[in-house]
């Protein structure tokens, strides 16, 4: 796959070095960069499906970006909902799609 | 309690904030995206002498000259109601509840969507979506993109993935619908385009000098469109359905007479990886109809907005609004009414000198001239309905006062 990044920009500069870290979707491990949100690390590893539809089970990812929409709904380390466009990954973190288990229903 | 707590950390927000911590204020800042900035953040415009105009910097800037005068700021934290109290105002976040004698209202504007079939498939985001990713995250939306919806910002940020490395393939008209209404009419959309000639002169010029009028140039216009910066834009050409199962594969396009209806056996379909819909700016008012305040539907501002005066005071004490809240501008208009709001506040809460006084005066007259000098323009007769507003505004508290 192409790089997804945008290294170099004519008028923006070059991107700054930023730390690398680990983050997990769905129990994949994914690489990030300080900085990153959760969808834009994801995007970057080509990840555009974020969670299924609760009832009709198709494919969402992000659409406004900056939490206006929350399409891009995903949880956290197990517990809380969060936007993944507004936030920022941290080392070892825990997202997982809302995607509903097979035969559950809400 | 704080002096001031200002709701968005745009340019309306940071501006507001340094006027007001200038004049000794104590003022907090929340905002619930990742960085202070706003959609300053992603803007990257050309100036007619050449120049660049970098969002990102200016944000930088101003957040940094807001931390210099003690203004507080926490991003990531959302508000999400608010109550009037004796001493000011209750500002309930996601980080607990917050007391404030002012508040000001600078949450900015959101993008109306169209839907479009297909339009929910991963890959599918706004055009303003795109922007964040690539200016901002500094990750591409795709490598190859259709954009639908033809308007100022669409055609600027088209020009900006381009910067990114980003191939967008061509910009077209969305499927009449309900909603899409005068976006999928290729008159209307040519009249609202020829408004963008500074944006890309020599192009547009083409077109737009050698018809006279929107409804003429709609008609002859080329059916596969004219390039700006090498990307089509067709009006002609109208956008049926975005297809694929997993993800965006495509777009089915047809062609479309000048008045909106679709030519039988045109249809064609377009390879892409990414799509953005471009359906235009709306002021994002929510919090001020949750606080009360009174509105007004004012189209030139881009939809219903809180009732406010040039001083940018609301009909409720102590809350007020700046910014695209208030109606749809480009930045720099929003940084000025910014200022203004910061200086009526100083006046209001009683730290403003004479001098200062005249502050908010001049800061007025330089709001309206830099609206009249502002490179992108969303809509035509801003200044008219704004004028029209602030009488409406006056009137009803000179009622308030006879009664
Ligand atoms: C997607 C998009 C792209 C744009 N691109 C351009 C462009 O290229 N050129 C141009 O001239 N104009 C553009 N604009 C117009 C833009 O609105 C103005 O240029 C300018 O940024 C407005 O400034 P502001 O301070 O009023 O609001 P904004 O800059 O939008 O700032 C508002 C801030 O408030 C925060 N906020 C909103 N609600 C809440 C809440 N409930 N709790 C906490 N925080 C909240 C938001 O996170 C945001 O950071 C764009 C607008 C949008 C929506
Ligand atoms: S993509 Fe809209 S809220 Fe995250």
């Amino acid at each position: 796959m192409k790089s997804m990044r945008v290294q170099e920009h004519p008028i923006l500069g070059n991107s700054e070095k930023k730390e690398a870290v680990t983050i997990y979707f769905d129990g994949k491990p994914y690489t990030a960069y300080t900085g990153d949100t959760v969808a834009s690390a994801l995007l970057a590893s080509g990840v555009r499906t974020l969670r299924k539809h609760e009832e009709t089970a198709s494919p969402r990812g992000i659409y406004c970006n900056i939490g206006h929409c929350f399409e891009c709904r995903v949880q956290l380390n197990g517990s809380e909902t969060v936007r993944a466009c507004l936030t920022t990954v941290a080392d070892g973190m825990y997202v997982t799609s809302l995607t509903l288990p097979k035969g559950a229903s809400i | 309690m704080i002096d001031l707590l200002i709701v968005g950390a745009g340019p309306a927000g940071l501006r507001a904030a340094i006027a007001a911590a200038e004049n000794g204020l104590h003022v907090s800042i929340i905002d619930e995206f990742v960085k202070p900035g706003g959609r300053l953040l992603g803007q990257l415009h050309e100036e007619p002498d050449g120049s660049w105009v970098n969002g990102v910097e200016e944000a930088e800037r101003m957040y940094h000259r807001a931390i210099q005068l003690g203004v507080e700021i926490s991003t990531g934290v959302s508000v999400y109601d608010l109550a009037e109290t004796p001493a000011g105002w209750s500002i309930y976040t996601t980080d607990g509840v917050r007391e404030s004698r002012c508040l000001l209202l600078a949450t900015g504007a959101s993008e109306t969507p169209i839907p479009i079939p297909g339009w929910t498939l991963p890959g599918v985001m706004s055009i303003g979506a795109a922007q964040v990713m690539g200016n901002v995250h500094r990750v591409k939306p795709g490598h190859k993109g259709v954009v639908i919806g033809v308007n100022v910002l669409s055609v600027a940020i088209a020009r900006e993935m381009q910067l990114c490395g980003v191939t967008v393939d061509r910009i077209v008209l969305p499927a009449h619908n309900l909603i899409s209404a005068d976006a999928s009419n290729p008159e209307k959309m040519m009249e609202s385009l020829l408004r963008l000639s500074h944006l890309a002169p020599s192009s547009l010029m083409k077109i737009g000098g050698k018809f006279v009028s929107p409804k003429l140039a709609a008609r002859f216009y080329p059916r596969n469109g004219f390039k700006i910066w090498g990307i089509p834009i067709q009006l002609r050409k109208t956008a049926l359905e975005i297809i694929g199962e997993e993800q965006v594969r495509g777009v089915r396009i047809a062609a479309i007479s000048a008045t909106g209806s679709v030519i039988p056996g045109t249809e064609e379909i377009v390879d892409a990886d990414f799509v953005c819909i471009a359906g235009g700016l709306t002021p994002m008012a929510e919090l001020a109809a949750v606080a009360g305040c009174r509105f007004h539907y004012v189209p030139q501002l881009g939809g219903h907005v809180p009732l406010h005066n040039e001083r940018m005071q609301t009909t409720l004490k102590g809350l007020y609004v700046a910014g695209n809240i208030t109606g749809v501008e480009s930045a720099k208009v929003a940084g000025a009414q910014g200022r203004v709001a910061g200086l009526s506040i100083a006046d209001e809460l009683g730290v403003l000198s004479a001098a200062g006084k005249e502050k908010i005066k001049e800061a007025v007259d330089q709001t309206v001239h830099t609206r009249k000098h502002a490179l992108i323009q969303f809509n035509q007769g801003i200044e008219e309905a704004r004028h029209a507003l602030y009488t409406e505004f006056q009137q009803l508290t000179d009622k308030k006062i006879s009664v």
